[in-house]
């Protein structure tokens, strides 16, 4: 039996990149939050630059429970999924510890998939068996908490629309924002300038990308030291803007943040009314009962579907907030796949680059383009970055010129190390009726839970933008002075990723969503939902500042309604 | 250092003594002539291997065929130092007892038959072949023409590889890249924990600082601004 602890006004399930922020808005409006993390407080120490332990070895200083939980994948209804891995990590901060910080907003488009391109192009051309629908609301509802979170965290960049004045330094085909980043950009390098240049003989619009990353001393944290290990690297110096060095510790100075770390929470207790009570959590070998008024659950896309499911009760059979079937459905993931990758004729000085030290061209993301005569909707992002480092390099595509061992391959290592680079392209992703998330049948935690297990594959929507992304990529890498340049293949599968999307939908409509226009779900309202896990669309873009938005807006939404969410 | 014993490197056992001198046809199987032959043929320099440490994991016989294919996929030649004076294998043999312990099967599996294979075929330790033999016998344990490996030949091979180069471009306190050789081979100049905009634009020409991650004290054990043992750990 579980251990009854005393209650609290919010129990928030993950200290991550959503919960992390949401904890800095409720404590200061003077809640009373335990947040429950999974893993444990990492340092400073913690984080030394070693390419083995941080990109080959899985972080062992981390708990390793997404790692033991990890997502099944197939691609149809009729296979065995099979587990693979899992990108994310547990610690009180999550995954925004090791990630690459690029902290982007939204295009307005994104918001609008369904409306737009009707208005623009016809209902014809939304994909057949897509199951996506326009937000329940647009980018300038969202602007004044994007806003937030870049000045709580600390996000370096360079504004392209700040009230309607485009600044072609910056993205301009950003939406209206109300003022300018909190800090100028992360420094450019000969390989950006080169980049840069090309992109403008193209006609295209380069520009630094904004990543949560300080290039300035700010409040007490170092600028950037671009010591070359961010790429799922820690900081030595706190200057990734982590949510365990920037929100969660202002929500502590408060008083009101009580953090219980190794807490691994198993269900979402709810009662007959359809309220939820609470969560039992394990720590250790005890199993303790929390319970709390509202509850908060941020523990990424694949475990806020698992745990929906898990917690299934008299009153909610299927599983939690889901009697309309939905929750698990419009799963997507970012198809970071068909990447493109170039080698030069010169070294390009990267080694101490990071990979959100880069360029991007927006020309052919979203709708920015007219698809009148294409057989897609949607676009990618072009990004090119400076992270190098040694294994990495060392096993670096040899473009067909060399044998891949021996001493003909050691040659072109030694002479190409330097001379690589591979574009990373986020493009859009929709959902679709055949993809969506459930429990695994067979495969099970070391707890003897259903792990999640992921049915998803790429449509052609998806197919055609690779192919159509990776011609424009090409096309700057030539202008750059590449001497080759290699596609590689798109995977089928739609595996577990840092940009998992969907699975408890947001929307006015509660037969096709599972939480409200605030996070909140339809069918237990104090119960509210914050991560990617709401998301409809994907953009071309990193989703952690849109999750830290959202999650800033649903907790002043449950400040602002305490009494009505709570009765 | 002298024994009969079959698994010391050293001593090639009479068997294969034997069946190495009815492969070249040579009528006289005394030691002077194999050691000759031995000699001769091991021109990929495995017997001046500089440093041996103490296996953590691999059995002897498995590291003589373990060292002499890391040598040949990443070898030692006129362009300078590879995976062997590296130590990669010294790291692939510690790994085995850590992060990588649930490939050690593979490992047992794979470099016995690649020795076996060579003992089939040339009547000597795969170790002791030249580096022409070698190489077509990794050659086709790559082309999956060697049978019984698990999952595949072209699988294990791929596995030895990766850990090949991250035994001789990682940080040297997992016991590889010794003498920073990995680092400098590629032109990277090392681990910093601050990099200036001119330090950057200097790629390559950017002095060499040969430093491991874990000689900051910021990284290491001891509390950080205490005194103490910063030192790699080969």
């Amino acid at each position: 039996m579980a251990t009854d602890l005393p209650g609290t006004d919010v129990v928030v399930v993950g200290l991550g990149a959503a919960g992390g922020v949401a904890v800095l808005p409720l404590t200061q409006a003077g809640l009373k939050v335990i947040g429950l993390e999974a893993g444990g407080w990492l340092g400073s120490r913690d984080f030394a630059p070693d390419e083995l332990r941080n990109n080959l070895r899985n972080w062992p200083q981390a708990v390793q429970k997404a790692a033991r939980e990890a997502p099944t994948v197939r691609t149809h209804d009729n296979t065995t999924a099979r587990q693979g891995g899992h990108p994310m990590m547990n610690a009180v901060g999550g995954t925004t510890m090791h990630y690459w910080a690029q902290s982007w907003r939204l295009n307005p488009w994104d918001f609008k998939v369904v409306s737009e391109t009707t208005r623009r192009y016809g209902a014809a051309r939304i994909p057949a068996n897509s199951t996506v629908e326009d937000w329940p609301f647009g980018l300038e509802e969202l602007e004044n908490f994007y806003d937030k979170v870049e000045y709580a965290v600390g996000v370096s960049g360079k504004a392209g629309n700040i009230n309607g004045a485009l600044n072609a330094t910056g993205n301009i085909f950003e939406g209206a924002r109300a003022r300018e980043y909190p800090m100028p950009p992360l420094r450019g390098s000969m390989f950006t300038e080169l980049m840069s240049d090309a992109a403008r003989r193209l006609g295209m619009n380069p520009f630094q990308g904004p990543a949560a990353i300080t290039t300035e001393a700010y409040e007490g944290r170092s600028a950037c030291l671009y010591h070359g290990f961010c790429n799922k690297g820690g900081c030595h110096v706190r200057a990734k803007s982590s949510t365990a060095f920037t929100t969660i510790p202002k929500a502590m100075e408060t008083g009101n943040l009580e953090i219980v770390t190794h807490a691994q929470v198993t269900k979402i207790v709810s009662n007959s009314g359809g309220k939820v009570t609470g969560v039992e959590y394990v720590r250790g070998n005890e199993v303790y009962f929390q319970p709390a008024d509202v509850v908060l659950l941020s523990s990424y896309a694949y475990e806020n579907t698992r745990l929906l499911l898990l917690s299934k009760s008299s009153a909610f059979p299927a599983g939690l907030a889901n009697h309309s079937g939905q929750v698990g459905r419009h799963y997507f993931s970012h198809h970071q796949g068909a990447g493109v990758q170039a080698l030069f004729p010169g070294n390009l000085n990267n080694w101490y680059g990071l990979p959100a030290q880069g360029v991007a061209v927006d020309e052919w993301a979203d709708d920015n383009f007219d698809h009148s005569e294409l057989d897609f909707i949607g676009g990618g992002n072009l990004w090119v970055h400076t992270d190098r480092r040694p294994i990495a390099a060392a096993s670096m595509s040899t473009f067909g010129r060399a044998p891949n061992w021996g001493s003909q391959w050691k040659a072109f290592i030694m002479e190409n190390a330097d001379r690589s680079n591979s574009a990373y392209i986020q493009k859009t992703t929709l959902p679709y009726s055949h993809n969506y998330l459930d429990l695994d049948p067979v495969v099970k935690d070391p707890l003897g839970l259903p792990v999640t297990r992921i049915t998803a594959r790429h449509g052609e929507n998806e197919l055609r933008i690779a192919a159509f992304t990776q011609e424009k990529m090409e096309q700057w890498y030539r202008e750059a002075g590449a001497i080759e340049v290699n596609r590689s293949n798109i995977s089928n599968t739609m595996g577990a990723s840092t940009h998992a999307y969907g699975g408890t939908r947001m929307g006015d409509n509660p037969q096709t969503n599972v939480v409200d226009r605030w996070g909140f779900a339809h069918e237990a309202p104090n119960l509210g939902i914050l991560g990617a896990s709401v998301m409809g669309t994907s953009g071309a873009r990193n989703p952690t500042l849109t999750v830290q938005a959202l999650s800033w807006r649903s907790a002043e939404h449950l400040i602002n309604n305490w009494r009505s969410i709570t009765s | 250092m002298a024994s009969n014993s079959k698994d010391d490197p050293a001593i090639p056992s009479r068997r294969n003594l034997l069946k190495s001198a009815g492969l070249l046809g040579t009528a006289i199987a005394g030691a002077g002539s194999a050691t000759h032959v031995i000699a001769a043929e091991s021109s990929s320099g495995n017997q001046s291997s500089p440093v041996r440490e103490a296996l953590e994991t691999l059995s002897s016989a498995e590291a003589d065929t373990l060292e002499a294919m890391v040598d040949r996929i990443l070898p030692s030649d006129d362009a300078g130092p590879g995976a062997r004076e590296a130590r990669a294998a010294h790291y692939i043999d510690r790994s085995l007892a850590s992060d990588h312990a649930s490939s050690r099967s593979l490992y047992a599996v794979g470099l016995t038959l690649l020795n076996e294979h060579a003992l089939q075929t040339h009547g000597l330790d795969f170790h002791r072949l030249n580096a022409e033999q070698q190489d077509a016998i990794l050659t086709a344990v790559q082309n999956d023409e060697i049978p019984g490996f698990n999952p595949s030949g072209a699988g294990f091979f791929s596995m030895v590889k990766s850990h090949t180069i991250q035994g001789t471009f990682s940080d040297p306190y997992y016991g590889g890249n010794r003498n920073f050789v990995g680092w400098d081979m590629l032109g990277y100049p090392g681990v910093r924990l601050a990099v200036s905009e001119s330090e950057v634009a200097q790629g390559e020409n950017l002095a060499p600082n040969h430093q491991s991650a874990y000689d900051s004290q910021s990284f290491t054990k001891t509390q950080a601004g205490r005194s103490g043992g910063a030192g790699r750990g080969n």
